[in-house]
């Protein structure tokens, strides 16, 4: 005896009924009759306009000599969930929501095409909200950029032709199911050149294209944000012998530069100290206090603990970004300016104020974070001299529940942000809105 | 009567969908895949819409723009741009150099046959 389904999983049942009574040579009316229903009530079924009820289904699975299971396959959650996914990105698609169970019964390979194009166009996206800043520093990603955007281009397109033609001509639907083979072949490896080429720190040195600053960054990463040695006596000469290895003069200073204050730093916040006051109060301002040290070099001191998930910008008066240690979710321009709604730059109009603030980023899978941004100002040429200004933002993941703060909503840069309506933009993004 | 588009742009799958789309929005659909010739292709035949892509072997769409723009036969041809880069300044540069609508790649095909509608006068 075939066994029975609970109802909520009968949903495609009429596209699988339908092609095993076909597959049987089997006639509608005689399967009808057989399991005692109309003809006309079994062709509603079969077309997913009804649902088909668990006795009516073991009746059915009966004639057709077939396992109930095997006739009542849902819409997978996650392939419905990437199916709605892909209607919010185009709205003015106006796709028929309440029709997806129907899409993905009468046509379950289509729609599987259409929720991993919608999935890969996702990280397409990402891609080039990382890769786009650069666009006009560097000739290759410009190039790579631009045949990644022709092939998503030709897979939106065909993809659509495709979902929305019912009708098409079968020289037609082959051609088109040939091209976004070949297009979905461009795409796979237009994106692993760029990863492999993103990734690519040391040829990228080689070629001449990273900052100074980037060239820093990269060695910091390599070390995993973290200089152990520099919580030893001893330890600063070693890893001053590294620095002097880097790439560039201009890196090899810079680095210099950055290792001298870390060391200064380490030595007035021990590890351990740092480490069980953090634990107690994730709060700067008060570690800084207790130390002596300014809230500015605690904040550097946390996010190069050892394992810190935090995420850190430093900027000069100007805004330039000087120093940045990417987390996940929060997307860092490498070139040109950052948002300017991030805390950081309220902070940097605020000396001494410090900006505590929550903040969620864009995109099509949003983050919240905790930011702690303070601005720092110093006369290293005295009363005559120019005031300079810096400020520091640490940019803590907000993995709890929804925080009662409100919540501020920014993003990258405004070039690969998709908030089109933001106050603060700047110049139109290349993303997609429904990004 | 059926509007007649040119279509120029050198990559063969859009091209293919493009001329899908708008054939079967009742446009009859030219294609050239570069921009050698794409004057003298104009000019011999005026279309009611010329579809440019920005970046094309052999000569570039901003370029043949300008030629045409420049020729009393074609300076009132509505043409719509397209570019992959999406970059502020490609759209400044089509919008001065004459074009009449810009799309960025990926486009939706909705917009693409909104967009032939509005400038066919249909």
């Amino acid at each position: 005896m075939p066994r029975s389904l609970p109802p909520s999983s009968l949903s495609l049942s009429g596209s699988l009924i339908r092609e095993r009574r076909l597959a049987l040579g089997l006639r509608q009316g005689e399967v009808a009759r057989q399991a005692g229903i109309s003809a006309s009530y079994l062709n509603l079924i079969e077309h997913n306009r009804r649902r088909v009820g668990p006795d009516v289904l073991d009746r059915l699975a009966t004639v057709l000599g077939a396992e109930v299971a095997s006739l009542s396959e849902g819409v997978g959650g996650a392939l419905a969930d990437d199916l709605r996914a892909a209607a919010a990105a185009s709205p003015s698609a106006q796709a028929e929501l309440e029709r997806i169970e129907d899409f993905a019964g009468r046509f379950p390979g289509w729609a599987a095409v259409l929720a991993a194009q919608h999935r890969r166009v996702g990280q397409l996206e990402q891609a080039v909200g990382a890769l786009n800043d650069r666009l006009t520093h560097d000739p290759y990603l410009s190039t790579s950029l631009h045949e990644v955007l022709s092939a998503l281009s030709s897979v939106r397109s065909t993809a659509a032709i495709l979902a929305d033609t019912e009708d098409i001509d079968p020289d037609w639907r082959a051609r088109f199911h040939r091209n976004l083979h070949e297009d979905s072949e461009r795409l796979a490896v237009g994106a692993e050149a760029l990863v492999a080429y993103l990734d690519g720190s040391d040829a990228a040195e080689e070629a001449g294209i990273a900052s100074p600053q980037e060239v820093m960054e990269g060695w910091l990463a390599d070390r995993g944000w973290h200089l152990a040695e520099l919580e030893d006596e001893g330890g600063l000469p070693g890893l001053q012998a590294e620095v002097a290895g880097l790439a560039s003069a201009a890196a090899r200073s810079l680095a210099a530069a950055f290792l001298a204050q870390a060391a200064v730093e380490a030595r007035a916040l021990p590890l351990a100290q740092l480490a069980v006051e953090w634990a107690q109060d994730a709060d700067p301002a008060r570690i800084a206090s207790l130390t002596g040290l300014s809230v500015l070099a605690v904040i550097r001191r946390v996010a190069l603990m050892p394992e810190s998930r935090a995420g850190l910008v430093v900027c000069d008066a100007s805004g330039t970004l000087l120093f940045r240690k990417p987390v996940e979710g929060f997307a860092l321009p490498r070139f040109g300016a950052a948002c300017p709604l991030w805390p950081l730059f309220s902070a940097l109009a605020r000396p001494m104020t410090p900006i505590l603030a929550c903040v969620e980023t864009a995109g099509r899978a949003p983050r919240l974070f905790r930011t702690l941004a303070i601005c720092e100002a110093r006369l290293p040429q005295g009363f005559a001299g120019p005031q300079l200004r810096e400020a520091a933002m640490l940019i803590l993941p907000e993995d709890g529940p929804r925080p009662t703060l409100q919540v501020l909503p920014l993003g990258p840069s405004c070039r690969i942000c998709p908030r089109s309506q933001c106050p603060a933009r700047r110049e139109p993004s290349i993303l997609a809105e429904s990004a | 009567m059926t509007p007649r588009v040119l279509l120029i742009e050198d990559e063969p799958n859009i091209t293919e969908a493009i001329r899908f789309i708008l054939s079967r929005d009742g446009c009859e659909v030219v294609t050239l895949a570069d921009g050698l010739g794409a004057v003298q292709a104009v000019r011999k035949d005026v279309p009611d819409l010329l579809i440019l892509d920005l970046m094309l072997p052999g000569v570039s769409g901003l370029d043949i723009l300008v030629q045409l723009r420049s020729d009393p036969a074609t300076a009132r041809l509505p043409v719509l741009m397209l570019t992959a880069k999406g970059q502020g300044r490609d759209r400044e540069a089509a919008e001065r150099a004459g074009a009449n609508h810009f799309m960025t790649k990926p486009f939706s095909n909705d917009d693409m046959r909104a967009a032939v509608r509005a400038l066919t006068g249909r």
